[in-house]
């Protein structure tokens, strides 16, 4: 009995602390000195990570494709156009649209778990790349610390 | 009323998921029933699961075995979850059978070839639990012979840890789970595995928005079974089961789960029919906290 009253107690204090943590992780109003930690990752693909060329940029439907798979996976945190939300930085910023494709795919099969971005590495490969493709088809947006709505 | 508690309920929380959160997230679910990958709920996504285990019995009637499943991503290195479990023995009774409440912890910042996952559990269930979520120790066939009203006076408290490991190479998922598990009323540890490997029909996506496009499917293969005790380690009388299956993630935000499995022993129950629904709720965790805070 003894026991079970102390495994209990663990668990809901586990369970506390996750939606504690959860709450907290949710961004009360924007940081842009988030997103520039976030960019940052982007420096550390490593150099063959990096030159890694884009298998899909040939491929006439991966934009659309990548769109596709944007708005399943990426525009409930990035917005719908990409813009970012208060959950996470902005991909039309020039740190994001002047990295190598290389980078972004590192960046999605890795995530950046500390700061709240999942791996990605579930999604296949060539379904990556075609995120890659529309991530970059972006482009750069002029004022990219000031969010759009989306 | 009590005994469909985890049918009921998790009934309530699919339909309240349909109604009160159209948008949500589609998602990319492995077709495991038993085995985990390394692969964690969406930081501040609910997902809300209903399985189903049909199970044939020698020497006794059949069962339908239930459980509901509500897993939060609490960080994106940490997910929660709670289970409801129940089941039916036919010709017998329906009767509610416990709850879990686990936890998947993430300890490496990046992908690796290999990539380890830990998990603790704390179960809370009666001695008719037959939802076989995982085997371990020498679970057998003949345990499930006793009778519901026999069975659900034994209450367990259960601690159980494994270390999942798990690796996705060219399109290809292939998990391990070990398993130890403590009954904390002076039982010895018991261990258990499982094993998994799963692959997408195809690893483009559309272009198109589509239901039946061959990467909406996921395809594979399950292996589990029980390893013995802390004094009889092996394989010697223990049941393991294989088992095929499929998920099939719809753009409509849901995925359902196939799973006929098979008994490779005498042990083993002959023939296990899994199934399950899901739907995940995306920024769920933001959503309550503007209930409790307001608008932000």
């Amino acid at each position: 009995m003894k026991e079970s009253i102390i495994a209990l107690s663990v668990m809901a204090t586990l369970l506390g602390a996750s939606l504690a943590l959860g709450q907290h992780e949710k961004p009360a109003a924007h940081n842009y000195k988030a997103d520039v930690f976030v960019y940052a990752e982007l420096a550390k693909a490593p150099d063959k990570a990096r030159a890694k060329r884009n298998p899909m940029e040939n491929d006439p439907d991966a934009v659309a494709a990548g769109q596709n798979l944007f708005g399943q996976h990426c525009s409930e945190c990035h917005g719908n156009s990409g813009y970012g939300t208060q959950k996470a930085p902005s991909l039309r910023a020039e740190q994001v649209q002047s990295a190598a494709p290389g980078a972004i795919f590192w960046i999605l099969t890795n995530g950046v778990v500390r700061r709240g971005m999942p791996v990605w590495s579930k999604l296949p490969e060539p379904q990556r790349w075609q995120l890659v493709s529309f991530i970059k088809s972006l482009g750069v947006a002029p004022e990219t610390s000031e969010k759009k709505p989306d | 009323m009590t005994s469909r508690v985890p049918l009921l309920f998790s009934t309530c929380c699919l339909l309240a998921a349909s109604a009160f959160f159209p948008y949500a997230g589609r998602a990319q679910e492995s077709p495991y029933i038993v085995t985990y990958d390394h692969y964690l709920e969406e930081p501040g996504n609910l997902e809300v699961e209903y399985f189903s285990t049909f199970g044939t019995q020698r020497g006794g009637n059949d069962f339908h075995a239930f459980w509901t499943e509500l897993e939060y991503g609490a960080t994106a290195w940490w997910t929660t979850e709670l289970y409801l479990d129940g089941q039916t023995t036919f010709h017998d009774s329906t009767i509610f059978t416990g709850l879990r409440f686990e936890n998947r912890i993430r300890p490496l910042k990046r992908e690796h070839f290999i990539n380890p996952i830990l998990y603790v559990e704390y179960e809370r269930k009666n001695g008719a639990d037959k939802i076989l979520k995982e085997v371990e120790g020498h679970d057998v066939e003949s345990d499930f012979l006793v009778p519901n009203a026999e069975a659900r006076k034994e209450h367990i408290n259960e601690l159980e840890f494994k270390l999942i490991l798990s690796s996705t190479v060219k399109g290809w998922n292939f998990a391990e789970n070990i398993i130890a598990s403590k009954n904390l009323s002076n039982q010895p540890w018991e261990f258990g595995y499982a094993l998994g490997a799963s692959r997408p029909l195809a690893l483009k996506a559309s272009a198109k928005r589509c239901s039946f496009c061959r990467e909406n499917f996921i395809a594979g293969v399950e292996m589990y079974g029980g390893l013995g005790d802390r004094y009889s380690f092996g394989l010697n009388n223990t049941s393991r089961y294989l088992a095929p299956v499929v998920a099939w993630n719809l753009p409509s935000d849901w995925t359902l789960r196939l799973s006929p499995g098979f008994g490779l022993n005498g042990n083993s129950h002959a023939f296990l029919l899994r199934w399950g629904v899901s739907r995940e709720i995306t920024s769920f965790g933001s959503a309550v906290s503007r209930l409790f805070r307001g608008r932000t």
